[in-house]
C-alpha cells in the first residue's frame, strides 16, 4: 500500500467553496492557480466536482443557508479528505461573527484540519496550508518524514 | 502461443506508455502557458491515489458499463497489436463509446446526462470518418487485415493523405481536446462540472483514466499504420500528431456541439469520400 500513500501526498485535488465571504479570499485562492504561483507543479488541480476532490478549500463565514450546502458537499467528497478553512471569516466568523444570520467559522459545521488566517489570506499562506494538510495526512498514515 | 504473449505484453505496456504521454501532455501544456508544470509521472500518482479512495457509486449499472468501456478498449488494442481486422476494430471502438455513453445515462445527475448527450454528438461526428478510414484502407489494400498493411512496400500515407488529415481531426475529438472538449474536459470543467465523468469517483474514475490511456495508445497506433513500413517512421508521425494536438488544444477555445458535427462532417467526410472515390476511379482506369 506504500505507493497509494505516497500518491495521496503527491496529488491533492482541491475543490473551492465560498460560503458567504466578501470574495477577497476567493480571488486569492484563484491567484494560487495562475501561472505565477503554479500550484500544478505540486500536483494540485482545481476540481469543480466534490466527487473528484481530496481537499476542500472553504472561504467565508458559514450562514444558515450555506451550512446545508457545505454539509452536502463534505459528504460527497470520498475519503480520505481534508478541509482547509481559508481566511479569518472561515476560521472564526471574522468581522461577521455577531451577525444574526452567521453561524460562525467553518468548524461549526464540518471538521476542519487546517486554519489559514488572514484578511485576505495570501496565496503563499494558502499553499502553506495545503502543504500542512498533506503533512497531517501523511502523519496520520504513518509515512511522515 | 506467441500471439498470446504479444497481447499480454501490449495490455501491460500500453497503459504505461499512455500514462507517460498524459504526463508529457500536462508538462508541454504547462510550458506553453509559461508554467513549470507537474512531473512527468504525475498521472500515475493521480491514478494510484484514485485507486486508494473510498468507493462511492451512485448507480450499479454505471459500474457495469465502465468495465465494458475498459474491456472493449483493451480488445481494440489487442486487435491492433495482433494485426487483425481493422473494420472490426472500428466497430469495437464504437461499442466502447456506447458503453461510456450508457454509463453516463445510467445515473440521475443532469450534468452526467448533458455530458452523455454531448458524447453521443461526438460519436456522431467521428464514427463515420473512422468507418471510411477502414474502407479507404480496404480500397487501397484489397483487405481489411492490418497485417496486409505491413506487407506493402509503400506507405498508406502516399495515397490516403486526405483520410489522414480527417483522422487528425478525429484524434482531437477522441482525445477530448479543445475545440472539441464538449462532453468533458481535463481542466476547464466549470461549465458542466466534469460532464459525463461527473458521477464517477475514486477507483471508478481511475478506471476511466486507465481506459483513456489505452485509447491514446490505440489511436496513435492507428495513425502509425499510415507509415507501417518501416514502423519507426509511423511512430514518429504519430508522436508528431500528438504534439500537434497539444498545440491546437492550447491555442483553441471550446466550440459548440453543432459546430463540431458540421466541421467534422464537412471536412472529414468530404476528404474521405473524395479519397475513396479517387482510389476506385484510378483502379478502374488502370
Amino acid at each position: 500500500m506504500g505507493i497509494i500513500h505516497t500518491s495521496r501526498i503527491k496529488s491533492p485535488w482541491i475543490m473551492h467553496f465560498d460560503n458567504s465571504s466578501c470574495n477577497g479570499c476567493d480571488i486569492e485562492v484563484l491567484a494560487c492557480l495562475t501561472p505565477l504561483y503554479d500550484v500544478e507543479r505540486f500536483g494540485i488541480v482545481n476540481m469543480g466536482n466534490p466527487k473528484h476532490a481530496d481537499v476542500l478549500v472553504i472561504t467565508g463565514p458559514v450562514n444558515y443557508r450555506t451550512a446545508r450546502v457545505l454539509k452536502n458537499l463534505y459528504a460527497q467528497v470520498p475519503d480520505p479528505k481534508m478541509v482547509i478553512a481559508v481566511g479569518t471569516c472561515a476560521c472564526s466568523g471574522g468581522v461577521f461573527h455577531n451577525c444574526y444570520n452567521i453561524l460562525g467559522g467553518v468548524d461549526k459545521v464540518v471538521p476542519v484540519d487546517v486554519y489559514v488566517p488572514g484578511c485576505a489570506a495570501r496565496p503563499e499562506a494558502i499553499i502553506d496550508g495545503v502543504v500542512l494538510a498533506l503533512q497531517k495526512l501523511a502523519k496520520a498514515q504513518g509515512v511522515a518524514k | 502461443m506467441n500471439q498470446f504473449w504479444i497481447a499480454v505484453i501490449a495490455i501491460i505496456v500500453a497503459p504505461i506508455i499512455g500514462g507517460l504521454l498524459a504526463g508529457i501532455d500536462r508538462k508541454i501544456t504547462a510550458r506553453l502557458q509559461g508554467r513549470w508544470g507537474p512531473p512527468i509521472i504525475q498521472p500515475f500518482y493521480d491514478l494510484f491515489k484514485l485507486f486508494g479512495k473510498s468507493r462511492i457509486a451512485t448507480s450499479r449499472m454505471q459500474l457495469v458499463w465502465i468495465y465494458g468501456y475498459l474491456v472493449f478498449m483493451i480488445t481494440c488494442l489487442v486487435f491492433l497489436v495482433l494485426k487483425l481486422d481493422i473494420l472490426l476494430l472500428v466497430f469495437l471502438l464504437g461499442f466502447a463509446g456506447v458503453c461510456f455513453v450508457l454509463g453516463g445515462f445510467s445515473c440521475k445527475s443532469p450534468y452526467s446526462h448533458f455530458g452523455a448527450n454531448r458524447e453521443l454528438l461526438q460519436m456522431l461526428s467521428y464514427e463515420p470518418v473512422l468507418l471510411l478510414t477502414a474502407l479507404g484502407i480496404y480500397a487501397q489494400n484489397g483487405s481489411f487485415m492490418i497485417s496486409e498493411i505491413f506487407n506493402r512496400p509503400e506507405p498508406l500515407l502516399a495515397s490516403l493523405w486526405p483520410i489522414f488529415i480527417a483522422l487528425l481531426v478525429i484524434l482531437t475529438i477522441k482525445l477530448r481536446k479543445s475545440p472539441f472538449d464538449i462532453s468533458t474536459s481535463h481542466h476547464a470543467h466549470q461549465e458542466l462540472v466534469k460532464g459525463i465523468m461527473t458521477e464517477y469517483s475514486g477507483p471508478y474514475y481511475a478506471l476511466i483514466q486507465l481506459t483513456e490511456w489505452y485509447e491514446i495508445v490505440l489511436l496513435l497506433g492507428i495513425i502509425a499504420l499510415f507509415w507501417a513500413n518501416p514502423l519507426w517512421v509511423g511512430i514518429l508521425i504519430a508522436l508528431a500528431a500528438f504534439v500537434l494536438e497539444l498545440f491546437i488544444d492550447n491555442i483553441a477555445a471550446r466550440m459548440t456541439a453543432g459546430w463540431m458535427v458540421r466541421f467534422s462532417w464537412a471536412i472529414g467526410l468530404v476528404l474521405c469520400i473524395l479519397n475513396i472515390a479517387y482510389l476506385y476511379l484510378m483502379k478502374g482506369v488502370s
